[in-house]
């Protein structure tokens, strides 16, 4: 461009890696740029600014540059069919509008549809039809007869034939053409139908037998290849077979298996150590923060809180929820349906918590089941049919139990409260109800419909405390538990989070429970057998190994405070103690994580396994005391009872009902409990050898065992599990390394050498965090937007004032002209009167 | 010559609601001497007027060091007074000029014990005895022992030992903290890995330990948010269904 118009913006100093972005200016260019924009929007504006009346431009989409012009023209044409519909007269029925393709009437292109053959010379009326026409029928066509005659016009220019006489030639003869076409037409459309009729007369016969050749030329000749067609495209579009994959050989399912297992176990290692990598960047400080501050806020608010979020499984809450809505079922539920229920509760076996509720135990087998039945049953049934198969093979042996089960609905909703899935669950064999809560998984995967997950999450809940309700009875129902164990699992699998979020909730409320009676009594009782049972379920359903898991290590320490806090004064108490014992054991059996209580607790029993009065050379602690009531509660003296007495498993339904057993039988228990407990010794022995100070911590057991222990007065049975610990305990090498402690890594010292950061943008400060730098930013843009705003607002209001100014100049010019104009005008009056004035004189 | 009951009582307010109202505190002298050679959680409790009297006026407890060391058996894990017995503890063994054989001596013991402890008493010990570490900088061999016998096959700390001096605890390493970093409460584990690298200069704060009830620990827990949960993958087969069940060998489900 003009080097005169370019402004060159001069640095002072040149930089390195600076990029300027302003150092050229085009001022001319820019300022005309500027004064155009005005010039489109001020000006207009200014010049409009008294002006109501405005100008639309109601075109549809004309600015909208968003849509193509076709789709703008389709609307368009939309818009104006629109606009005429209705509009017209109403008394006309018959007048449609008329429908056009390409500018030419659709009824009329139909109305000429009817002659199949394409050859198209209808529409095609001028001389390249003739053309064509002549050519395909060979006949003399008038095109070239014309086209000669034409030439020889051309030639014989002056012949006398005349323009008219010509023209009316033509004519004839194209009308004489026009004719011969149609006749030929008709005719070959004739000839077509015939064909058509014959063919489909003789098609019948010889559906199969024609020869391909012979087909094919028909199918030539016709022009509705319809079937073939169609068959052709299918073939065509089909999808082709793709190949799947190939069935695995049992070695690689094995070995797939196997690798599968590998992973979880290398997984299940890693989190044993607790080299998780998130968890152990977060966690200490997470740890640390929480170890000052959490400690004693913590106690109030957390109970409530929780009984309202997870109600599903508050029983305090539920209770009161469950009658309520009892009522309202009984209300709803379908007459027939309850008389069926009835008959089939009457078949059933009354067990204890039935009577009461007979009627309303099926009230939760809500009316809409029985449609849903018909709909999905025959599926259903199948698949329940080979499961039942598989599982449960006893049951085949047991004809009645087959009818019964058979009366079973084929699906269940899930219950909504845990009084209806009790009632679903009451008077059930053990595998009605498995079968029962099998069913209901399957027809409430959270696949087949949205709200399926929360309700068997849910279930799950309601299934936990039924176990704990079963563990409860007089008459624990362990085999029960022991099955649902298995439906517990699944659910587990599928839903871990509620799973933990219920099993959590349980522990939180026992060890609740736990803590506010320690605060009232001083003294904590062990709890039933349902917390026992639930632990337990704890070890089959989360990986205990785990260095931190969410539900397990809230169980250790739930266990922990059992063996600390809990007071031992009966049998039961010490069996408990042992349960929970054998738990901690299978918790750390992968992990090998030390558990003083543990100790301690067996150290306790060995103690109270001991005659009074001893000298001792060991302490026990806490809940065992060297004196006190709970002395000797292990003690068997009765020498008939010694010698009678084998090892047994203790029975875990003893634990409720211990009074009515006989002495002997007691004594017997209190046998095998000891035995239990050195088991426990020897296993724990196994455990912890590796650990450095394993001698002082079995110290005081390996004392106790050597001397105080009365061996000979112990049977045979008794003396070797005895031995087997003192043994697993003695044979350990005692061994011990000095620590030494990790190699720190030496601080660097401090040093002068300049700190050097990276520049990302020059001009721009790089101190501050994210967030405050974002702010500086922001601030600057502000700053810079508002002076070009004024800046702009000014330049606005100049152009304005130049325009003013230009047009009081225009105006004042105007008149300035006009009024020289009358002056001159005046003038030449002036002039031409004096001039008048002056011929009169002269005359 | 007083029911344990009432002298419990007694020395459990006697420090804040007594002695300062005494015009001549040091009459109770013979009364917390006697209290203290009583033993058990009567001595724990008069420590407390004891350490007044020392601290106050001028009382010369000969061989109180030992008392204190003696005073140390597994059930103070146990006791409801812990969290004032190892404040007074802590303060009686905050003074630098204690001599290291001694110091060493109560870490040793103090971890031997640790050793039957439940973990919200492991959660308080540890940090404790770490600050020990710290003011004593002549016991690190207990845990940095660099040119030390390879192997041993036997602690040379005598646990039975009445006298802290003869008790050879300076010989000796705290195995049993490495022991713990075995245990199961995760927590736990960590804080006795802290002793595997050297200590920072700073003291732990252990005043909010103190009182760490086994529920707060239990409730921490249970509020902490998992991201995920990870499930058992090997699969049910009943109740005592494992593999090696102990539960199958003792308990029957009948």
């Amino acid at each position: 461009s003009n080097p005169f118009e370019v402004k060159v913006n001069r640095q002072k100093f040149d930089i390195l890696g600076r990029k300027t972005k302003n150092d050229v200016g085009l001022p001319g260019v820019s300022r005309s740029k500027a004064i155009k924009k005005r010039n489109q929007t001020l000006l207009k504006e200014y010049k409009e600014r008294e002006k109501t009346n405005v100008f639309k431009d109601k075109r549809f989409g004309e600015y909208n540059t968003k849509i193509t012009p076709e789709e703008k023209m389709i609307r368009r044409f939309a818009l104006e069919r629109q606009q005429n519909y209705g509009k017209k007269n109403i008394y006309n029925l018959n007048e449609d509008e008329e429908l056009t393709h390409y500018g030419q009437s659709l009824a009329e292109i139909e109305k000429l549809n009817d002659i199949v053959d394409s050859d198209s010379d209808t529409e095609e009326r001028g001389t390249l039809s003739a053309e064509l026409t002549a050519a395909h029928f060979g006949g003399g066509g008038g095109l070239l007869r014309k086209k000669v005659s034409s030439e020889q016009h051309d030639e014989e220019e002056g012949k006398p034939k005349s323009r008219k006489e010509l023209i009316e030639e033509m004519i004839a003869k194209s009308k004489q053409e026009k004719q011969e076409r149609q006749t030929r037409r008709e005719s070959a459309l004739e000839l077509t139908e015939k064909l058509d009729k014959d063919w489909k007369e003789i098609q019948t016969l010889i559906a199969r037998k024609t020869p391909k050749s012979e087909r094919k030329d028909k199918e030539a000749e016709k022009p509705k290849p319809d079937e073939y067609d169609m068959i052709v495209r299918e073939l065509g579009f089909e999808m082709k077979a793709k190949p799947s994959e190939r069935l695995k050989t049992e070695e690689e399912l094995a070995k797939e298996e196997q690798a599968r297992l590998q992973k979880l176990e290398a997984d299940r290692l890693r989190r044993m150590h607790g080299i998780d990598e998130e968890a152990n960047k977060k966690r200490p400080s997470h740890m640390s923060a929480d170890d000052l501050a959490d400690g004693f806020i913590l106690d109030k608010d957390d109970r409530r809180l929780l009984s309202y979020k997870d109600g599903k499984i508050n029983i305090e809450n539920e209770e009161e929820k469950e009658e309520e809505e009892g009522e309202e079922e009984e209300d709803e539920e379908g007459e027939e349906e309850e008389d069926e229920n009835e008959e089939e509760s009457q078949e059933e076996f009354a067990s204890e918590d039935e009577e009461d509720d007979a009627a309303d135990s099926h009230s939760d087998l809500e009316s809409d089941l029985e449609s849903e039945e018909e709909a999905t049953g025959n599926k259903e049934e199948k698949k329940d049919k080979a499961n039942e198969n598989e599982s449960q093979n006893v049951e085949k042996l047991d004809p009645k139990r087959e009818a019964a089960k058979s009366e079973l609905p084929y699906t269940f909703a899930v219950p909504e409260s845990y009084e209806t899935f009790k009632s679903l669950l009451a008077g059930r064999t053990t595998e009605q109800q498995l079968i029962i809560l099998e069913r209901i998984q399957k027809c409430n995967h959270p696949s087949l419909a949205v709200g399926n997950k929360a309700k068997l999450e849910k279930l799950f809940g309601f299934l936990l405390e039924y176990i704990g309700e079963l563990a409860t009875l007089d008459l624990p129902e362990l085999r029960t538990i022991d099955k649902l164990v298995l439906p517990l699992y699944n659910l587990c699998q599928m839903f871990p989070e509620a799973a933990s979020d219920s099993i959590k909730f349980i522990l939180r409320d026992a060890a609740h429970d736990l803590e506010e009676v320690i605060e009232v009594k001083g003294r904590a009782t062990f709890p039933g057998l349902d917390s026992l049972i639930y632990l337990k379920i704890v070890s089959l359903l989360f990986p205990t190994s785990d260095f931190w898991h969410p539900v397990v290590t809230p169980a250790f320490m739930y266990m922990s405070q059992l063996l600390t806090k809990c007071r031992i004064t009966t049998l039961q108490d010490v069996i408990k103690g042992l349960f929970i014992c054998c738990l901690f054991l299978e918790y750390v059996s992968l992990s090998r994580r030390f558990v003083p209580e543990l100790i301690n607790f067996l150290l306790g029993v060995l103690h109270i396994s001991l005659p009074k009065n001893q000298a001792q050379g060991y302490t026990v602690v806490h809940p065992f005391t060297p004196v006190g009531k709970n002395l000797e509660l292990l003690l068997v003296c009765d020498k008939e009872d010694l010698r009678s007495w084998e090892k047994q498993s203790v029975p875990l339904s003893i634990v409720p009902r211990l009074k009515e057993t006989s002495r002997t039988e007691i004594n017997h228990t209190r046998l095998s409990c000891l035995a239990l407990c050195f088991d426990l010794i020897k296993k724990c022995a196994a455990l912890y050898e590796s650990l450095p100070s394993f001698h002082e911590i079995m110290h005081p057991i390996r004392n106790l065992l050597t001397q105080h222990v009365p061996v000979n007065e112990y049977p045979e049975k008794m003396q070797e599990w005895y031995h087997s610990a003192l043994n697993e305990l003695e044979n350990k090498v005692k061994h011990y390394t000095p620590l030494i402690c990790e190699k720190k890594k030496p601080v660097p010292l401090k040093q002068y050498t300049p700190k050097i950061v990276k520049v990302l943008e020059f001009g721009r400060k790089q101190a501050g965090s994210k967030k405050e730098q974002e702010r500086k930013q922001l601030i600057q843009r502000h700053k810079r937007e508002l002076k070009g705003a004024i800046r702009e607002i000014r330049k606005d209001n100049q152009y304005l004032a130049r325009m003013q100014l230009s047009e009081i100049m225009e105006r004042d010019a105007a008149r300035k002209r006009k009024v020289k104009e009358l002056l001159g005008s005046l003038a030449t009056q002036e002039g031409e009167w004096k001039a008048m004035k002056r011929k009169k004189w002269k005359n | 010559q007083l029911p344990t009951g009432l002298y419990k009582k007694v020395l459990v307010i006697l420090h804040d609601s007594i002695l300062p109202y005494m015009n001549e505190p040091t009459l109770m002298m013979d009364f917390l001497t006697v209290a203290y050679g009583i033993g058990g959680a009567i001595s724990l409790l008069a420590l407390n007027g004891l350490f007044i009297l020392i601290h106050q006026h001028n009382l010369e407890y000969p061989d109180f060091y030992k008392k204190l060391y003696n005073l140390l058996d597994p059930s103070i894990y146990h006791v409801k007074y812990r969290a004032r017995f190892f404040h007074l503890t802590d303060l009686f063994l905050s003074s630098s000029h204690l001599p290291a054989y001694l110091v060493a001596a109560f870490i040793k013991r103090l971890s031997r014990l640790a050793l039957t402890a439940p973990p919200e008493a492991l959660l308080m010990i540890i940090p404790f005895i770490c600050n020990l570490f710290r003011r004593h900088p002549a016991c690190r061999v207990l845990v940095h022992r660099p040119g030390g016998p390879a192997d041993m096959s036997e602690d040379p700390y005598v646990m039975e030992e009445e006298e802290p001096s003869k008790s050879r605890a300076l010989e000796s390493s705290l195995w049993e903290i490495q022991s713990l970093q075995n245990h199961y409460h995760p927590d736990v584990a960590k804080a006795a890995a802290v002793l595997n690298q050297s200590l920072s200069e700073m003291e732990d704060d252990i005043s909010g330990l103190l009182e760490l009830s086994a529920y707060e620990l239990f409730d921490k827990e249970v509020k902490k948010k998992a991201v995920d949960v990870p499930l058992e993958f090997e699969q049910v087969r009943g109740l005592f269904g494992k593999k090696n069940d102990i539960f199958a060998e003792h308990f029957s489900l009948d």
